[in-house]
């Protein structure tokens, strides 16, 4: 008999697919490309990490490890979260080590959305959140961050957001695609609204490692929130270790619970050689973590400059690896804008309006590449503007 | 010296890559470029940045001879000048591209690169071991550079990464 139906669920049909995939498609394809369009460090993991894992592996640690993950390697998170952000969880019950961020926001969403539960998703934001929401069954009300207000979330619009039947708030921050930081006092009046209204907060902290100006501020840490926050946090971005996907969730242990059961039945525990590199990166890695960060901050403040002469706005990003400039004095889309410049120039960005709302208008440029490369991008950004204004 | 913070992210800036210009490094460190600049000049004169060289990899030249030797050499103290005045006679040799005092079983680390084995072997036998306070000499030649002052030479290393992600 032949197939007459579709077996994809509607949600996933309907579901739209990122528009990262359509430039890595093009740029894929590309010979000479000089790639600003790239979420991960340029960094290879440090070689003391990889030779922990190597040696793991020889010693034969090769079996699975408890669903929450190495009881040593939670000791460290605990102990790392503690010194570096003064939150305090208990390793025994509170951490989850999972694969990557990406399955923390993943198990986080599943454990707190009841379906038509409202999650409110500050945009410009990472391509999986409203997905990953729906997944779960809820609803994704995203709101837009602007330019003017340097893509701080601002408390006003966050509370019309607010309906009864939101949940949670999902906050990124220092954040991919704008670089933006909150500090205490922007993240303090989120904070109060949050309590006022008796919501969650998931708190992606990816990047918290990679603040430059003034160290990064967990929403936990304010007084009355660490209850009613999940923090996901992982070793991709600050520890140049994307490839060995491993990530970790902090919360209250009622919510830790519901996260491990998900965990559990969903994924086990995490890639094991993996969690014995993340226990040497936790042990000795910071020294290699500081100088990294010494790099992105000289490269942070070459490309915001640089753009700035260029005549393209843009603003001075606390974290991350990204800046955001505007490329609306060039009269093109986020989109245009791209894909002229990848094809004529062979620079490849990443339009701003694949992150959502408000990033129309910008692109994201990561300066996780060489100088040598940012160099030779902004060059041909140069060319590029140039030829239009000489039109 | 006491340097301060900017002079030591210029050095460090510097000393990973000499050939970035004034303008570069200001941008970097969003100091003024004649500000840099003058750092830079101001640095180069109390010899805290002492040269600028390249690293090249010899070995990629076809029939490349030379080789490089590093020396253990045990020598008397003399009273007053201490290792000073045997180190000086020593790194005055232009065959000589480095000289240690070292803590151990010898006392000074000489690096020496000549053409060939046999014009090292006659460096150390006519001039090195000649001198007065070298008591004794341990020659070990370099067979292949791997690391030098920070640089893999045999790397193989490229970018692998995806070319756009999220």
């Amino acid at each position: 008999m032949t197939v007459t139906k579709s077996y994809i669920a509607k949600s996933v049909e309907n579901m739209r697919p990122s528009g990262i995939r359509k430039f890595f498609d093009l740029a894929a394809t590309m010979e000479g490309v000089v790639s600003l369009g790239v979420g991960e460090p340029d960094f290879v993991t440090t070689w003391s990490v990889r030779e922990a894992a190597i040696s793991s592996l020889e010693r034969g640690f090769t079996s699975y490890t408890a669903n929450a993950g190495l009881i040593e390697l939670r000791r460290e998170i605990a102990h790392y979260m503690e010194s570096r952000f003064r939150v305090r969880y208990s390793p025994q019950n509170e951490i989850i080590v999972t694969v990557g961020a990406s399955q923390a926001i993943d198990i986080a969403m599943r454990a707190i959305t009841d379906p038509g539960d409202e999650i409110i998703v500050v945009e410009p934001c990472f391509v999986s959140y409203a997905p990953l929401v729906e997944l779960a069954g809820g609803k994704a009300v995203t709101i837009g961050t602007t330019g003017e207000t340097g893509f701080k979330l601002q408390p006003e619009q966050f509370e019309a957001a607010i309906t009864s039947k939101t949940k949670a708030l999902l906050l990124c921050y220092p954040n991919n695609p704008t670089g933006t930081q909150l500090n205490k006092e922007d993240l303090q009046l989120i904070a109060d609204i949050v309590k006022k209204h008796d919501l969650l907060v998931i708190a992606d902290e990816i990047y918290a490692e990679l603040a430059y100006d003034q160290d990064h501020t967990s929403i936990a840490s304010l007084e009355g929130m660490r209850e009613r926050t999940i923090l996901i946090n992982g070793f991709s971005k600050g520890f140049a270790m994307t490839g060995w996907r491993l990530g970790f969730t902090c919360a209250p242990v009622k919510i830790s619970s519901a996260m491990l059961k998900i965990h559990q039945y969903a994924m086990m525990c995490a890639s094991t050689p993996a969690q014995y590199g993340a226990i040497e990166a936790l042990q000795n890695g910071m020294t290699d973590v500081e100088s990294m960060k010494k790099d992105y901050r000289r490269r942070r403040n070459y490309i915001v400059q640089s753009f700035n002469e260029l005549g393209l706005d843009c603003h001075l990003p606390g974290g991350a690896f990204y800046v955001f400039p505007s490329i609306q004095s060039t009269g093109l889309t986020s989109e245009q804008f791209a894909e002229q410049l990848l094809l004529e120039e062979k620079v490849a960005v990443v339009p701003g309006s694949v992150f959502g709302k408000g990033g129309e208008g910008y692109i994201r440029c990561s300066y996780a590449s060489s100088m040598a490369q940012l160099q030779e991008a902004i060059k041909r950004i140069g060319q590029f503007i140039d030829k239009r204004q000489m039109n | 010296m006491k340097l301060n913070e900017k002079e030591v992210e210029i050095l460090e800036i510097l000393q990973k890559d000499a050939r970035f210009e004034a303008a570069d490094i200001a941008k970097m460190t969003g100091l003024a470029v004649t500000e840099v600049a003058d750092t830079i000049r101001r640095l180069e004169e109390e010899k805290v940045i002492v040269h600028y060289a390249t690293l090249v990899d010899w070995a990629k030249m076809d029939n490349f001879t030379g080789v490089t030797a590093m020396i253990d050499v045990k020598v008397t103290p003399k009273r007053g000048v201490g290792f000073d005045e045997v180190a000086e006679r020593i790194y005055r040799f232009k065959e000589v591209s480095s000289v240690y005092l070292m803590s151990g079983v010898y006392d000074l680390s000489v690096t020496v690169e000549g053409k060939s084995m046999n014009e090292i072997a006659r460096f150390v036998s006519e001039k090195l071991s000649t001198l007065d306070s070298v008591v004794s000499t341990t020659t070990h030649f370099q067979l292949k550079k791997y690391k030098h002052d920070g640089m893999i030479y045999t790397s193989k290393q490229q970018d692998n990464r995806i070319v756009v992600s999220p």
